[in-house]
């Protein structure tokens, strides 16, 4: 049987092979779905401009990662860093380059409430714990005077594929409880308590749209494109921020970035709290380095112009400054 | 080969030819019949494959969960923790309720196919129910999105919730259509012809001796088919519920899309639940190392016990029609 | 009771009609040219079309059937010409894998094509080959038994006269019965197609997707029912017609091959 799988892959290879004239100073990059909008734009502008094509395929952060671990592609994009373990499989050296930042928004429909329902933490664990049910309980409208909250089952809404999204937002829960750093943690897929799961960014922001008295979070390009309600959340000091790419960048800004470039900025002192980066990771030996760098320079130069059209907010440039240096480290 | 002695019995006595001619004819035929082989051992092959790739993809969640994974009902692949007992418990809790709903439909009109209308009237129905096996799955899901669901939820679910049969186990949890029954409903709709279908043929085949034995007896139409034609089909109709649920078990698109993909169990059918091949469909693409190996043996799982319900049923239905056809048939 | 009886079979009935008529004005009232002239647009974008997703479906079917008749057709042959504990073991066994739920094909096909594929070249993991292969495998069963059942219609004498005649095993079949059951074939074909054209769980992770224009087999492909599953599922208006749209071109598709597979069956039966 082996065997078998072996024909066909040489099947498909050859397949490759004859169809392929890509020659071997094209790039190749998988992984995360979130960053592919602005990665194709940034292909496709790349292309243009120096007629270098570039192949990026967004099957998801974890597979980029495996990819990237086995040597078959030249980076992955990804929204959660490497793991230790991960680091420790690969074939050498990686490091991470943040590409864009994105605040994750937390959107609710409740008919006759519009944007701007204040959520802390706390109560946001609490809501996707289950332990908070109604959205008249005393918590939230404590936090939301005036507001005409109704008793209603809130119905709890996420993501049921695994994702960056996820990651960034069950790490800013984990932050903020420790209830729920125990019981659920952070990763790209967790195990709810509680709510349904919808496929994709778009999935659960389409079960949102329909669905009354529901609570979900969603990339902010999805509430701002539909203009589907979000909420305002307490910076832990007690000042509401809405999500933003001012406010997302400001996260970044006021965190303190490790050595690696490997920190998530969930639960940053200023900003919005539940913002994150996403990392196009690649091997410190390359052999393409030349291309890979001239590659990741455009992107965190040229680039990130197209970051505001396409709702992700730009990596500061003390961050970028230091991204360059690591992109000259390449070899 | 068993099969060289077929061939040659099949072969008639010919008349006696040149050498030469016998021989070029002999290669032709031995060419022949080991292309028909191959073509038909690839069946058996693929069948062996499946098993075979399914159980060596699974290996690795073999080796860390044991038959823990069965009983299992934590699905947490941030910890690399993995059971399926959600999983499974829903796929056979939505495809039981299926079968409550589809079963008393489909015998129902089969009776009414085989016993009671006119053969004008006969065909046209019998292909319209025929015809909702041909419409794939996905589209299925669609309706049920868009017209399913909003239906059940404003017409059922909504004034049971609000009602005093909401204290009922079956009836709790957020009427908000992603759930159990929304499911359930659309798998009786899918599996109803096949449940119609097989069971019309096999009221069909019992033999017209039987009711005119009942008729002599002073039994009326309704006696005959409740006191003796039913019994007698028994067997076969039981092979044609299986067969059913053999189908409601393995269908995706349609159940992933309005079931709410939450992986817990619960016996509400307001609440949201997963199963087998849903899981599979949302969280394959992206998964990798234990994660896909957990996933594959969940597919692992769903083969084996669709083929063993299917096996049954084509059994059950297979020896049913056996018999009926040593009686003789009623036309 | 026989009240009872009559109500079921209107209720089966009312399925029916409450599931096309919806897919069918919805999908009417949605339709326009642009729809096959155009690609998909990012989400949330005004306008965009199925164009890519039909000719990647029509590419999937084309794979499939380059993988899926040869074997199906042959098999069916080999059923015909031998009876025998095998032959009978091996009906069995066809019965089996077209019980086999069609994601569990799409994880054989993600196990020996997408991984192997990853592991050999850089980059490549899903494909539209991929995705043919899992449908390919789909059809095998309803082309084998439907090749089957037709060629023994075929009246032995006609197999009977050819042998006699001289000519060999092969050259009977290839010249007289094939082609007296040619029309009984095509419908075996046109069915099975009608079955895996609205095929979807197998694609997620096979063909997967493409927001590109796309025909190289080793690169990942759109198709219909992919666009219909994601479109139905998203927040956006304009997508839910496209779902609907797209529904309603699969379900002509497999309208039109049930009726032409229907129309073969009748002209065989007539000749």
């Amino acid at each position: 049987m082996r065997t078998f799988s072996k024909t066909l892959g040489c099947a498909v290879l050859a397949l490759a092979a004859m169809a392929s004239r890509a020659s071997s100073q094209d790039l190749t990059g998988a992984g995360s779905t979130f960053v592919n909008p602005i990665m194709t734009k940034w292909i496709y502008d790349y292309r243009q401009a120096t007629g270098i094509s570039i192949n990026y395929q967004a099957v998801g952060s974890g597979a980029g990662i495996s990819n990237l671990i086995d040597g078959t592609i030249d980076f992955a994009g990804s929204d959660a860093p490497m793991t230790a373990e991960q680091k420790g499989r690969a074939k050498g050296d990686v490091i991470h380059l943040p590409d864009v930042i994105g605040p994750v928004a937390i959107s609710y429909n409740i008919p006759g409430i519009g944007t701007g329902l204040g959520f802390s933490g706390p109560i946001l664990a609490d809501i996707f714990l289950g332990k908070i049910k109604y959205w008249d309980d005393p918590q939230i409208v404590a936090r939301n005077p005036g507001k005409n909250l109704p008793h209603e089952q809130i119905f709890v809404v996420h993501r049921s594929d695994g994702s960056g999204t996820t990651a960034i937002f069950t790490d800013y829960l984990s932050k903020v409880s420790p209830e729920w750093k125990s019981k659920v943690g952070s990763a790209t897929t967790v195990s709810w308590p509680t709510g349904l799961g919808g496929k994709g960014s778009a999935g659960v922001a389409a079960i949102l749209q329909q669905h009354p008295f529901s609570i979900g979070y969603v990339e902010f390009a999805y509430v701002e494109e539909n203009k589907i309600p979000y909420a305002a959340m307490d910076d832990g000091t007690g000042n509401y921020v809405y999500p933003s790419a001012e406010s997302a960048m400001q996260a970044a800004q006021s965190s303190t970035i490790a050595e690696d470039l490997c920190t998530m900025i969930t639960a940053a002192p200023k900003g919005y709290p539940i913002s994150g980066m996403s990392w196009l990771i690649v091997y410190k030996k390359s052999l393409k380095a030349p291309e890979l760098r001239k590659f990741l320079k455009y992107v965190l130069t040229t680039g990130q112009k197209d970051t505001k059209a396409l709702w992700y907010a730009s990596i500061p440039p003390e961050i970028v400054s230091r991204e360059l240096k690591l992109i000259d480290s390449i070899e | 080969m068993p099969s060289e002695a077929a061939v040659i019995e099949a072969v008639p006595a010919a008349p006696p030819k040149s050498r030469r001619w016998e021989t070029r004819r002999n290669i032709g035929d031995k060419v022949y019949k080991w292309i028909l082989t191959v073509a038909a051992v690839s069946v058996l092959l693929i069948i062996a494959g499946t098993i075979y790739e399914l159980t060596m993809g699974s290996r690795q969640s073999i080796a860390a969960f044991g038959l823990r994974f069965f009983s299992d009902s934590n699905w947490d692949p941030g910890r690399h923790l993995f059971g399926a007992l959600p999983f499974i418990l829903g796929t056979l809790y939505s495809s039981f309720w299926a079968l409550v709903l589809a079963l008393p439909i489909g015998l129902f009109t089969a009776i009414f196919l085989s016993e009671m209308a006119p053969r004008w009237l006969e065909r046209p129905v019998s292909f319209m129910v025929e015809l909702l096996a041909a419409i794939p799955s996905v589209v299925y899901g669609l309706w049920g999105l868009f017209v399913l669901q909003p239906f059940l939820v404003k017409y059922f679910e909504g004034p049971i919730a609000n009602g005093p049969l909401a204290a009922l186990p079956i009836f709790g949890g957020t009427a908000n259509g992603y759930d159990m029954l929304s499911a359930s409903v659309i798998l009786a709709i899918m599996v109803l012809p096949y449940i119609t279908a097989v069971s019309r043929d096999i009221l069909r085949a019992i033999p017209r001796t039987v009711r005119e034995a009942s008729y002599a007896l002073g039994a009326t139409s309704w006696e005959t088919i409740k006191g003796v034609v039913l019994p007698y089909a028994r067997a076969g109709i039981i092979g044609a519920v299986m067969l059913g649920f053999g189908r409601a078990l393995g269908e995706t698109m349609a159940v992933t899309m309005v079931i709410g993909n939450a992986p817990i169990f619960k016996t509400d059918l307001f609440s949201s639940g997963y199963t087998l091949a849903s899981v599979i469909a949302n969280e394959l693409a992206e998964a990798s190392g234990l994660y896909r190996s957990a996933l594959i043996e969940i597919g692992l799982c769903l083969f084996l016990i669709t083929l063993v319900v299917n096996a049954a049923a084509k059994l059950l239905i297979y020896y049913t029609a056996q018999d009926l056809n040593a009686t003789g048939g009623k036309k | 009771m026989a009240g009872v009886a009559a109500s079921a079979t209107i209720v089966a009935v009312t399925a029916l009609v409450f599931v096309l008529l919806y897919i069918l004005i919805g999908g009417i009232g949605s339709m326009n040219f642009s729809i096959f002239t155009q690609g998909p647009v990012p989400m949330g974008q005004e306008g965009g079309g199925l164009r890519n997703a039909i000719i990647g479906t029509l590419i999937l079917i084309s794979i499939a059937c380059v993988i899926g008749l040869p074997i199906g057709i042959l098999g069916g042959v080999y059923q015909l010409e031998t009876n025998t504990t095998f032959s009978r073991t091996l009906r069995f066994f066809t019965d089996v894998m077209n019980s086999i739920p069609s994601i569990v094909m799409g994880i054989f096909a993600y196990l020996i094509v997408v991984l192997p594929a990853a592991e050999i070249s850089p980059g490549h993991a899903f494909s539209a080959f991929a995705g043919g292969v899992a449908l390919g495998f789909l059809m095998i069963p309803t082309v084998m038994r439907t090749t089957e059942e037709i060629l023994r219609l075929v009246p032995v004498a006609l197999r009977d006269a050819s042998l006699a005649l001289g000519a060999s095993q092969w050259r009977t079949t290839l010249s007289v019965i094939l082609p007296s059951a040619r029309g009984g074939i095509i419908t075996g074909i046109l069915l099975a197609l009608a079955r895996i054209a609205g095929e979807t769980a197998p694609l997620l992770f096979t063909a997967f997707g493409n927001l590109d224009f796309n025909v190289r087999l080793d690169r990942p492909i759109d198709a219909l029912p992919l666009n219909i599953f994601n479109y139905a599922t998203s927040p956006y208006e304009n997508l839910h017609h496209l779902a609907l749209a797209g529904a309603i071109i699969l379900l002509a598709i497999i309208l039109v091959l049930s009726i032409a597979a229907r129309w073969a069956l009748k002209g065989q039966l007539q000749d």
